[in-house]
């Protein structure tokens, strides 16, 4: 297919692990994209992979995989559009497998898959190693390891993307570089272009997070209001040799592309705004100039580059038992004096009868819950919920924690409704550096 | 463009508009005006001081303040803010996703109380 107007197009199909698939579909069909990157994978996304594959070998990957390509393939396969994802997460190979099953089934035959591994650090990593930002070592943690994912960069896609893969598929492959790798390919961009690398970082990091720079995660009705967010269309990048990039999204979609939406983006999870770190560069967003071209395009230039970190960022994850989380809510007048008493009632429960030492926080919700630890003005209203929320590495106690909130639809103040309870699995996470030399990407071909 | 009048305006959220971002402890928060005329305002009203003293039990580390002065925007970085981080925090939002409208809520530093008082 003839690509429009000469920049190289790259598309976000997916920007976290639930993120919507039906917009992503009409973005391969109609978005002309050279390449679509679906980004599912953060640092506790990885540690749950992780155990996934410890409970089943064959496990280990995106819980979407499967229907992500299968809704995907045909439409990237039609228009010639590479995908790029880091849905491998702890289990790449198993990843790329299904991914082949699916492009069997759908009859696509000669489909290139390839399968980037060597993210996991696991054997390299000692129970010594300090961590990157904070006082301690791993040791320090106590608890069972899960997995120790190095953030792999552009030089860890670029031979897949040499090879001619047309789906490529990784772990721990960071962010930015999965749209940085094609770029460098693309226009020939060297490891010396600071600039360039810097440039193509900044596109990366605006369209990393999918619809959050086309009107997803911005609107506040009356003052920022966004049309038809139901439909919102993901980002397209439009990119030039010099790493200039314009940021739109399709026709005939929701969400909005301005000024605003993309500065939000612009700062998004990045501490200083000169120094952004990634495998690949040191990138600087300080000087970047952000120009609206209207109806939904804005034009992103000025990032700049510094010599990347010598060591590469691993996460290591950790078991941390369970976070226990449980319910119940009050209606009409005093609601919020009986979900005080209801407060009073489980916090006694459980710490001097039960004695249970372990971390609990109980909000009422409606009156101060989020914002409670900020101190801000508790706010009354007629329709409260009593939430707590237990961490433990001890079931039992999670268990107990549930059945105490429960027992108050007889034992707890008038008129209490609504319970429900929950005991999801926990993981820590921690960041160390691991000397570059060390980790030594590899990837494989599938083809079908 | 917020719906009050310009001698109306009360808080953060009437001038500017922000997204809050986390990584492990910290928490970033980066808050634009809508009109560059209002940015002294906001770098009056948005300081590292006044963060430390809004939230003291919440945010607990060193407050650092970024300002992009070409794009009219301020950048918090607010180290021990997030009751832990995402692994420990028993805050039902334990990414701080909301720390956004905490700094929205701020009331702007008009002078007007040095005037009455």
């Amino acid at each position: 297919m003839a690509k429009a107007n000469g920049t190289f197009r790259i598309g976000t199909g997916a920007g976290f692990s639930a993120d919507r698939l039906d917009p992503a579909v009409d973005l391969a069909k109609r978005g002309q994209l050279h390449v679509m990157v679906l980004e599912c994978l953060g640092e506790r996304t990885v540690a749950f992979a992780h155990r996934d594959r410890m409970v089943d070998p064959r496990r280990g990957y995106n819980a979407l995989l499967e229907r992500r390509m299968r809704a995907l393939l045909p439409a990237c396969r039609a228009s010639g559009t590479v995908i790029i994802t880091n849905m491998g997460a702890a289990n790449p190979r198993a990843a790329a497998e299904c991914t082949r099953d699916v492009a069997r089934t759908l009859g696509i035959s000669g489909l290139k898959i390839a399968c980037i591994e060597g993210d996991d650090v696991t054997k390299f990593v000692q129970p010594d190693q300090p961590f990157m930002d904070e006082p301690g070592t791993l040791a320090d943690i106590g608890r069972p390891v899960v997995g120790m994912n190095a953030y792999l960069g552009a030089d860890a896609i670029m031979p897949a993307l040499e090879a001619g893969a047309d789906v490529v598929i990784g772990g721990r492959l960071a962010d930015p570089s999965m749209y940085l790798a094609p770029l460098m390919r693309h226009y020939g961009w060297q490891n010396s272009e600071l600039a360039k690398l810097g440039a193509g970082t900044l596109v990366g990091h605006l369209m990393e997070c999918g619809m959050q720079i086309t009107g997803g995660y911005f609107a506040d009705p009356g003052i920022k209001d966004v049309p038809d967010l139901a439909d919102c269309g993901y980002p397209i990048a439009e990119v030039s040799a010099d790493g200039s990039a314009v940021i739109t999204k399709l026709p005939e979609t929701g969400g909005r592309v301005n000024e605003a939406t993309v500065k939000e983006q612009l700062l998004y999870e990045v501490h200083d705004p000169a120094s952004y770190l990634t495998p690949d560069v040191t990138a600087d967003f300080s000087r970047v100039a952000v120009k609206n071209l209207g109806e939904d395009r804005v034009r992103v230039e000025g990032a700049a580059g510094r010599a990347r970190p010598e060591k590469l960022k691993v996460t290591v994850g950790f078991d941390a038992g369970v976070l226990a989380e449980a319910g119940i809510s009050y209606a009409g007048p005093a609601a919020g004096e009986r979900g005080r008493l209801a407060a009073g009632i489980v916090e006694a429960r459980l710490k001097k009868i039960h004695r249970i030492s372990s971390p609990i926080r109980i909000d009422l919700i409606g009156a101060g819950s989020l914002f409670a630890t900020a101190g801000k003005t508790r706010t009354d209203s007629e329709d409260v919920r009593l939430h707590v929320a237990l961490r433990t590495t001890e079931r039992e106690q999670a268990d107990l924690m549930l059945w105490e909130v429960e027992s108050l639809l007889c034992c707890g103040p008038a008129g209490g409704g609504g319970y429900r309870g929950v005991i999801t699995p926990a993981v820590e996470t921690k960041s160390v550096l691991i000397d570059r030399g060390l980790v030594k990407p590899t990837f494989e071909i599938l083809v079908t | 463009m917020t719906n009050r009048g310009r001698n109306q305006r009360l808080f953060v959220r009437d001038i500017a508009h922000a997204r809050a971002g986390d990584k492990g402890n910290t928490s970033n928060v980066n808050i634009w005006v809508y009109d560059p005329e209002d940015f002294e305002l906001l770098k009056r009203s948005v300081t590292p001081e006044r963060i430390k003293r809004e939230f003291p039990r919440l945010v607990r580390g060193t407050v650092t303040r970024y300002v992009i002065e070409h794009l009219h925007g301020l950048n918090l970085v607010m180290g021990e803010a997030l009751e832990g981080g995402v692994n420990a925090s028993l805050n039902l939002d334990s990414h701080g996703k909301s720390w956004s409208y905490l700094i929205l809520g701020l009331t702007l530093d008009t002078g007007e109380k040095s005037l009455q008082g």
